[in-house]
């Protein structure tokens, strides 16, 4: 359990337990097809006429500011709306090229099974709920705001002007309603059964039939279906959902395409430090041997010093003894030569003894 | 005493003084009357300027920290380490501000400990970049500690986080790594909202890339202004050091740009979003290539080539920007560009007032810091003793 929170906290784990009450398995090849009792909205344009009871609907069970102009003035309808902090839901009239009557198509949030705006959430305040819808506890929103980046359809709304408890709003589906056994408040006020409320897997059957049945009606497509991995709010057109300002939203759902980035976080914990120690290492080490070798490069070079002047005063010694040696001989030699040339004068000086004076006054020259 | 008091008021600190003023009211106004009577954000447009600019490139222009000190300590370029204390300063000025200036966007700002101590959203990139965020920023200011404490003479202190260096360094890279990265990896959810040049599953890849390329350039951009402004603080070695910590720098700076280049062409190639080129979008994403990534590229290479410092400058500037010009054209310019023109995102003043306003919270403090404390000098009690 220790392992499992820390692992939770490095963000590797848990990327359905975005989800609130389910814990489903990060990292397996199990997946979260959404809770099989979860309810829906089915939004038919092809029966819808503008008539903004919805809107009024959800004003009033929800409790809102009534709005300047009153639900009954369809005049509204003649500009582009979306919905903010006080309207959770809005009806918009597109005027496609080649049709002789406008469209309309209420919009709100669509409660997907994955909720891009739980999975975005640092504090966990959406909650998918197992009736389908998606709920908001302003309690812990710190109003970063990050959900209405990850909106693909940009649904929530932030209260801009409320300088001490700004929160997030959008529709609830009228959880606490759907809970007390009653129809969401846009539902029950719908006069022409453009809105269906039901099971979603039955939902997607009903779709299905009246497009089989009437397909001149419809075009052959459950917006919905797999948008960002599935919405519980599900609509059917005439025409192309893009004409109806719906965008182009992949099958991918939000954990889907977060998970890799995150997965990769406890890999960067776990190895980037045995890389960096490595990298660390190899430069530490690189300096020892660097230092070795310039030891070992100025050892030798102190030895080459020592034993070339080792040489050199050898060599000086050597000539120096040489040297002596030559000189002593010279000197050796001068002197016996010197012993010699005396030895001869005074045999000259016996033989002559009239020379003997001339003889004996050159004698200093030989002692010196 | 009286000669310092006329000099303490010169222009540049006039100037400062009247910013500091004129944030003061705004933060009034944020605080009084709510995000939306001093921003142009709204419900389709969440974040603005001051997630843009003051997060966004806060935190990548901080990058130096990281960098500088990973090479110094990590990969034994010891001769950048009079480069490692005013990087490591800059950076955790940056990082505190950044979480400052969040506190302007956040709605409910004193709850900004929720994700980490009440409430944890695991599964967010968001909580990501928070946990590491708030740790990088604690790991930075043990980091720059010691420059503190042989201010104020605290030698055991200092000793001690002198100590912790090493474990710093290697904990700050991982931290950097992780969200800088998931800086990128935010857009990663909204693929229908961000243009397909930008969107891609590799943006946590590019913005650790350029986030390396912003912490090079700063040290090189922030080491010309200090030349300027604060040469009388700077030692020897410091002095010594810079034109080789600035030419090293580039020299790194060219490659990771010219690498982060050929990324993005293989990414656009598998993609295949060139048909986006010939749009607008595109002529602004090849400037961003073109201008803010080869260029500087280029001209660090020739910098470097030519020992030209100028030149290296010149491409520093350029690489800065490049950093502010990728993270709002991410953030703000190609993020809602199906939107139709009107229901678009442009700051308001007070906004813009509100980066100025922390842009030179960062500077007053950097100049307070480095004037008093050993950051471009070594202290004489202190030499070679780290």
């Amino acid at each position: 359990m220790h392992r499992r929170k820390f692992l939770s906290l490095l963000g590797g784990a848990g990327i359905a337990s975005t989800l609130g009450t389910t814990k489903a398995k990060a990292a397996s090849n199990a997946s979260f097809d959404g809770y099989p009792d979860a309810m829906g909205v089915l939004h038919d344009s092809s029966r819808c006429i503008g008539c903004r009871k919805c809107e009024e609907g959800c004003n009033t069970v929800n409790h809102l500011p009534k709005p300047e102009k009153s639900f009954d003035d369809l005049s509204v309808l003649d500009t582009k709306r979306r919905t903010s902090a006080t309207v959770h839901t809005v009806v918009n009239k597109y005027n496609v090229a080649g049709l002789d009557h406008p469209i309309f198509r209420k919009q709100q949030c669509n409660h997907c099974m994955e909720p891009a705006c739980a999975s975005a959430c640092f504090v966990k305040a959406f909650t998918k709920n197992s009736d389908g819808s998606v709920t908001y506890n302003g309690d812990v929103c710190v109003g970063c705001r990050y959900c209405m980046i990850a909106c693909p359809y940009s649904v929530p709304t932030f209260e801009y002007d409320d300088p001490l408890d700004p929160l997030i709003q959008k529709c609830t589906m009228c959880h606490p309603l759907i809970k007390e056994g009653k129809l969401p408040g846009c539902v029950q006020s719908c006069p022409k059964e453009a809105l269906t409320f039901g099971k979603r897997s039955d939902l997607i059957e009903i779709a299905r039939e009246r497009i089989r049945k009437y397909p001149e009606r419809y075009v052959n497509k459950i917006y919905g279906e797999t948008e960002a991995g599935g919405t519980n709010w599900l609509y059917l057109a005439p025409v192309k959902h893009t004409e109806l300002g719906q965008p182009v939203v992949g099958k991918k759902s939000a954990p889907e395409l977060t998970a890799g980035a995150l997965g990769a976080v406890p890999m960067v914990v776990g190895i980037w430090p045995v890389l960096l120690t490595g990298a660390y290492a190899i430069s530490k080490r690189k300096e020892k041997i660097a230092a070795e070798d310039q030891k070992a490069a100025v050892a030798q070079a102190i030895n080459e010093t020592q034993s070339a002047a080792d040489d050199k005063l050898k060599a000086a010694m050597e000539k120096a003894a040489k040297d002596k040696e030559a000189s002593i001989e010279r000197e050796t030699k001068k002197a016996v030569a010197n012993a010699e040339k005396e030895f001869e004068a005074k045999l000259a000086a016996l033989q002559n003894p009239e020379s003997e004076e001339v003889e004996e006054s050159s004698k200093p020259e030989g002692d010196a | 005493m009286s000669h310092d008091q006329k000099k303490f008021w010169h222009a540049g600190n006039i100037l400062t003084a009247i910013i500091l003023a004129g944030g003061l009211v705004l933060t009034f106004l944020r605080f009084y009357k709510g995000i939306g009577a001093v921003s142009n954000l709204d419900d389709n447009n969440p974040w603005g300027l001051w997630i843009g600019f003051d997060l966004m490139c806060g935190v990548a222009l901080a990058a130096g920290g990281y960098v500088t000190s990973a090479s110094c300590y990590l990969f034994g370029m010891k001769h950048y380490h009079s480069a490692v204390r005013p990087a490591i300063t800059t950076a955790f000025l940056g990082y505190f501000f950044v979480v400052v200036a969040l506190l302007y966007d956040l709605g409910h700002p004193w709850r900004l400990p929720y994700p980490l101590v009440y409430s944890q959203g695991t599964t967010s990139l968001l909580f990501e970049v928070g946990l590491c965020v708030s740790l990088y920023v604690s790991v930075l200011f043990i980091e720059w500690s010691p420059a503190a404490f042989e201010w104020l003479g605290m030698r055991k202190l200092r000793n001690i986080a002198v100590k912790l260096t090493l474990p710093l360094t290697i904990m700050g890279v991982v931290l950097s790594t992780m969200h800088q990265s998931s800086l990128g990896a935010l857009f990663l959810i909204a693929p229908g909202k961000l243009h397909p040049l930008w969107y891609s599953s590799f943006m946590p890849v590019f913005f650790f890339i350029s986030s390396m390329v912003a912490g090079t350039s700063m040290v090189i951009f922030e080491g010309t202004l200090a030349h300027k402004g604060l040469h009388r603080m700077m030692d020897e070695t410091h002095l010594k050091e810079a034109n080789g910590v600035a030419f090293g720098f580039a020299k790194a700076a060219s490659f990771i740009l010219a690498g982060y280049f050929f990324i993005k062409v293989f990414d656009i190639t598998m993609d295949d979003d060139w048909k986006y080129l010939a749009t607008g979008y595109g002529a602004i994403f090849l400037v961003e290539m073109f201008g803010f990534v080869l260029l500087p590229s280029f001209l660090y290479a020739i910098g470097v080539r030519e020992k030209n410092l100028k030149i290296v400058r010149i491409a520093s500037v350029l690489g800065v920007l490049g950093i502010v010009v990728n993270r709002f054209n991410v953030s703000m310019v190609a993020f809602n560009w199906q939107l139709p023109a009107a229901e678009r995102y442009f700051p308001s003043l007070m906004e813009v007032g509100i980066s100025i306003f922390v842009v030179t919270l960062i500077i007053t403090t950097y100049r307070f810091i480095t004037t008093r404390m050993p950051v471009l000098f070594e202290h004489p009690e202190y030499k070679d003793a780290h």
